[in-house]
């Protein structure tokens, strides 16, 4: 049984996990059970009543109000105890503990970001510290995503207009994958992230380390490379000249564009500039109209440092 | 002057075999083809054009399979991807699967299992079908024009700002809500004032039953979706900001506008098939259907408990968290009415005299695999697990479980019942069952490893996917050529069967409803008497001499009043 559960379940490393694996084995089984019984009285009575001579006749049994009453109440006996366990269980999910610890999450075509009580965002990795309970607190800044842990058992949609709330609790240091389960457009599989549950004591010095790394005396260069990874740009930008999402940042700076509309220009700071800001005012061909704006989510310090950014990647 | 009171001769009508003249040759040329308000025509129409758009969805089934052999790009890219899996989507379910069963083969047998001439409004009948062919044209409009990548639920706000054809295409499905709709009005009023004498509500056929209750749902939901689609037309060229959060809409308010519609709009699409299976069980078992009232009445339960249970779709969405809860709860008594038919059919075969002919074959791999549909519904259902479960590929594993295992099969059960009714041909019955179990194989192929992928948290809509699902992938892919090579196979026969089939006889599976009690192919009229029932339509140990009855007159010179 374990075996099986290991097969059809990834790994489980939530404090919820096991109650909701409890119950995805449960109705298996008798849900397995029920199949079978079906299947058998399926293949049995197609076997013991084939038809052997063609004029056979057949009783007359119309009606059994006893056998009616039985597969109406074992089946609602079945159902209501069904109910009360997976209600029981989303119940938790659904109350996050008082003292948890909040991270804000925002959801973007086709990326994450973590924002910390202390201001530092991180892209594409959630790191939290192991047994302590966090708590999501999540927007999308377009379409509807839903931020889904696999090993936790939790998923909840991300809506442009208001917030929505999860939480989970890690007992164990891991690395645990987060997928985008509510379509978004062409990067929409892409739109992977990773929780990195560390020991508390490294989630500390990490946060700290962070900390450092969004201070004003930064060379604008290397703001702009944590505003990069912060941002969650590498999921659709490349630094390396393969093609993502959207063009690679690689050789960028100071070519020459040529766009959807049949348009081209130089690649110069104003058009890198409105590029972020107003991220479909020019669109290169040959790529989808999916960047959504930074307008109002970048300071201009921090778009300076990456278009400085940028403009490193030769 | 009414001959209501004159009395009459009731006196029993042998079926003429092999007639010359019936519904197919009765006129003839194009326009008696275009024009025409026999039901049987209009059906069989529908049945080829249904049939069509099957192949269509089908092929763009195929090349999502087959993209999906490697975990990164294989030969189309994500937007070509996208496309496509709404298309196979929008066109299996809009175009295919809703029109399949109540359009199609409702059409040709819902009036002869009544006795009746026709259905209550032919030219209504006849415009519905145009209506479809309508909304069909904009689906194929928008698939030559960039086609739409918003997947056929169209949710907002991705689908108020796609740049894909989506006003073409929900303009498309918007009329052909239309067609559905008026099928529905025109079989309920059929159903209430068409029925032959004698033929009591408690001897209705229960594929008619099962019509009924599509018919209740189809009018009573479909207005939903036509108005939703139309909101999100205005909110494209409007701006009307009704879904659209940049414009102070709420998207979730558009996913409970859709699911309004589209969680009944499952009913429609899975009712007419319990019809099927609920007549194919009792003939081939030779047999009084156990339970009658119980099977006829848990369709209506099932339409009327399917209309309260759409916010199952939204568990992770958002809505409130009372609603999440209340919708769980309703949704688990979707199970008891389902269940219920389930047991019935098992009970009828008992003690039956099962003859194992195709059709009964689909309907034995229907039980098993609607079952396997049906169960899985019940761990959707249950919150904490759909958590985990939402939006992956178990959700595809289980509403192709039932709508294909379920839908497509009772579907192709019911095509091979009365296929030598309609068209007065044998097919090959050995390359049938080949082919049936071909299918079978296929199917769980390619679907059972959805359930493990999904489980393991495998999302669906997914271009691209991690290389640990590769080998399951695959193992899917392979399941989707065998389904081909079967429908293929089917297609082969079928054609066969049309072009030199061997005469098929009035009644080859000894049928007791009256569509066995006229000539195959029916006659224009579909009978050459107005039909009187004694018996009810599974009464298989009362002589067939008594299911022949009619009263002693000419058909044209009585009315059905």
């Amino acid at each position: 049984m374990e075996r099986l559960k290991d097969y059809f379940l990834p790994e489980s490393a939530s404090t919820f996990a096991s109650d909701t694996d409890g119950l995805f084995m449960f109705i298996n089984i008798s849900g397995g059970l029920l199949l079978l019984g079906i299947t058998i009285a399926l293949i049995w009575f197609s076997w013991k009543y084939k038809r052997r001579r063609e004029d056979e006749v057949t009783p007359v049994i119309r009606h059994s109000t006893i056998l009616e009453v039985t597969w109406t109440v074992i089946p609602l006996v079945l159902i209501l105890f069904v109910f009360a366990w997976g209600f029981r269980g989303w119940a938790t999910m659904r109350n996050a503990p008082a003292d948890a610890y909040e991270v804000y999450v925002t959801g973007l075509s086709f990326g994450w970001q973590f924002t910390y009580p202390n201001g530092v965002i991180s892209g594409t990795e959630l790191v939290v510290p192991a047994g302590r309970p966090v708590r999501l607190i999540m927007q999308s800044r377009d379409v509807i995503h839903s931020f889904f842990v696999p090993d936790f058992r939790i998923k909840q949609d991300l809506m442009p207009n208001r917030y929505t709330t999860a939480w989970f609790e890690a007992p164990e240091p891991g690395e645990h994958v987060i997928f985008c389960t509510e379509f978004c457009g062409s990067g929409h599989s892409a739109m992977l992230g990773k929780v990195k549950v560390v020991p508390v004591a490294e989630f500390e010095t990490w946060l700290t380390a962070e900390k450092a790394k969004t201070e004003g005396d930064l060379p604008l260069a290397e703001l702009g490379r944590n505003v990069f990874n912060q941002q969650g740009c590498m999921a659709c930008h490349s630094v390396d000249g393969s093609a993502g999402i959207g063009p690679t940042f690689k050789g960028l700076a100071g070519s020459q564009r040529s766009f959807t509309d049949g348009s081209s220009a130089t690649a110069d700071d104003n058009y890198l500039r409105e590029s972020i800001l107003r991220s479909n005012a020019k669109v290169v061909a040959g790529f989808a109209p999916a960047m959504p704006s930074y307008q109002g989510v970048l300071s201009d310090r921090q778009v300076d440092a990456l278009i400085a950014f940028i403009k490193e990647q030769q | 002057m009414t001959n209501t009171t004159k009395p009459v001769a009731i006196r029993e009508f042998p079926v003429e075999e092999f007639p010359e003249t019936h519904y197919l040759n009765a006129t003839k040329g194009l326009k008696s083809w275009m024009l025409t308000l026999d039901h049987k025509r209009i059906g069989l129409m529908y049945l080829a054009s249904v049939i069509f758009f099957f192949f269509v969805g089908g092929l763009l089934a195929l090349a999502l399979r087959l993209e999906l052999w490697e975990p990164a790009q294989n030969f189309m890219d994500a937007e070509t991807y996208n496309r496509v899996f709404t298309l196979h989507g929008a066109v299996m379910i809009f175009l295919f699967i809703i029109p399949s069963i109540p359009a199609a083969l409702g059409n040709i047998f819902l009036p002869v299992m009544l006795g009746a001439k026709d259905v209550a409004f032919p030219r209504l009948n006849l415009a519905s079908f145009y209506i479809y062919l309508g909304g069909a044209m904009f689906t194929l409009y928008s698939m030559a024009h960039g086609g739409i990548d918003t997947g056929w639920t169209f949710y907002t706000p991705y689908s108020t700002n796609s740049g894909s054809a989506v006003i073409s295409m929900t303009f498309g499905v918007f009329i052909m809500g239309f067609s559905s709709i008026l099928t529905g009005v025109n079989f309920i009023t059929t159903v209430h004032k068409m029925r032959a004498p004698g033929q009591t509500w408690g001897k209705l056929p229960l594929f008619v039953w099962s019509l009924y209750a599509t018919g209740v749902i189809q009018v009573l939901a479909t207005p939903v979706l036509a108005i939703t689609l139309l909101l999100l037309i205005m909110e494209r060229t409007l701006g009307i900001g009704i879904f659209d959060p940049a414009l102070g809409g709420d998207p979730v308010l558009f996913q409970h506008f859709f699911w309004f519609y589209s969680h009944p709009a499952v009913y429609i699409m899975i009712v007419p098939g319990f019809g099927i299976i609920s007549e194919l069980i009792s003939t081939f078992s030779r047999k009084v259907i156990f339970g009658y009232w119980a099977v006829a009445l848990s369709s209506l339960a099932i339409a009327f408990i399917g209309f309260l249970v759409w916010g199952h779709h939204m568990f992770t969405s958002g809505q409130s968290e009372l609603s999440t809860v209340v919708f769980s709860f309703l949704t688990f008594f979707v199970g008891l009415p389902t269940g219920i038919k389930i047991m019935n059919w098992v009970a009828t075969m008992y003690r039956g005299s099962i003859w194992l002919a195709t059709p009964m074959l689909y309907a034995i791999e229907f039980l098993f695999l609607f079952t396997i549909g049906g169960l899985t519904g019940i761990m959707l259902g249950a919150l904490s697990v759909d958590i985990h479960l939402h939006d992956t590929y178990y959700v595809v594993a289980h509403f192709h479980y039932v709508m294909m295992g379920g839908t497509v099969f009772a579907f192709l059960g019911g095509l091979h019942y009365w296929w030598p009714k309609f068209t007065g041909k044998m097919y090959n019955e050995t390359l049938a069952k080949i082919a049936s179990v071909i299918l079978f194989i296929g199917f769980n192929m390619t679907f059972l490893p959805q359930f493990v992928m999904g489980s393991q948290g495998m999302p669906r809509r997914y271009f691209g996917y991690l290389e640990q699902f590769q080998t399951l992938h695959q193992y899917s892919t392979v399941g989707s050529w065998i389904l081909g090579v079967g429908f293929l196979l089917v297609a082969y026969y079928l054609i066969v069967s049309l072009v030199k089939g061997a005469k098929a006889p009035s009644n080859p599976w000894g049928g007791r409803s009256l569509e066995w009690m006229t000539s195959s192919p029916m006659p224009a009229h579909n009978f050459e008497h107005v039909p009187v029932v004694i018996h009810g339509p599974y009464d298989h140990h009362q002589p067939i001499a008594e299911f022949r009855m009619g009263i002693d007159a000419p058909h044209h010179d009585t009315t059905h009043a």
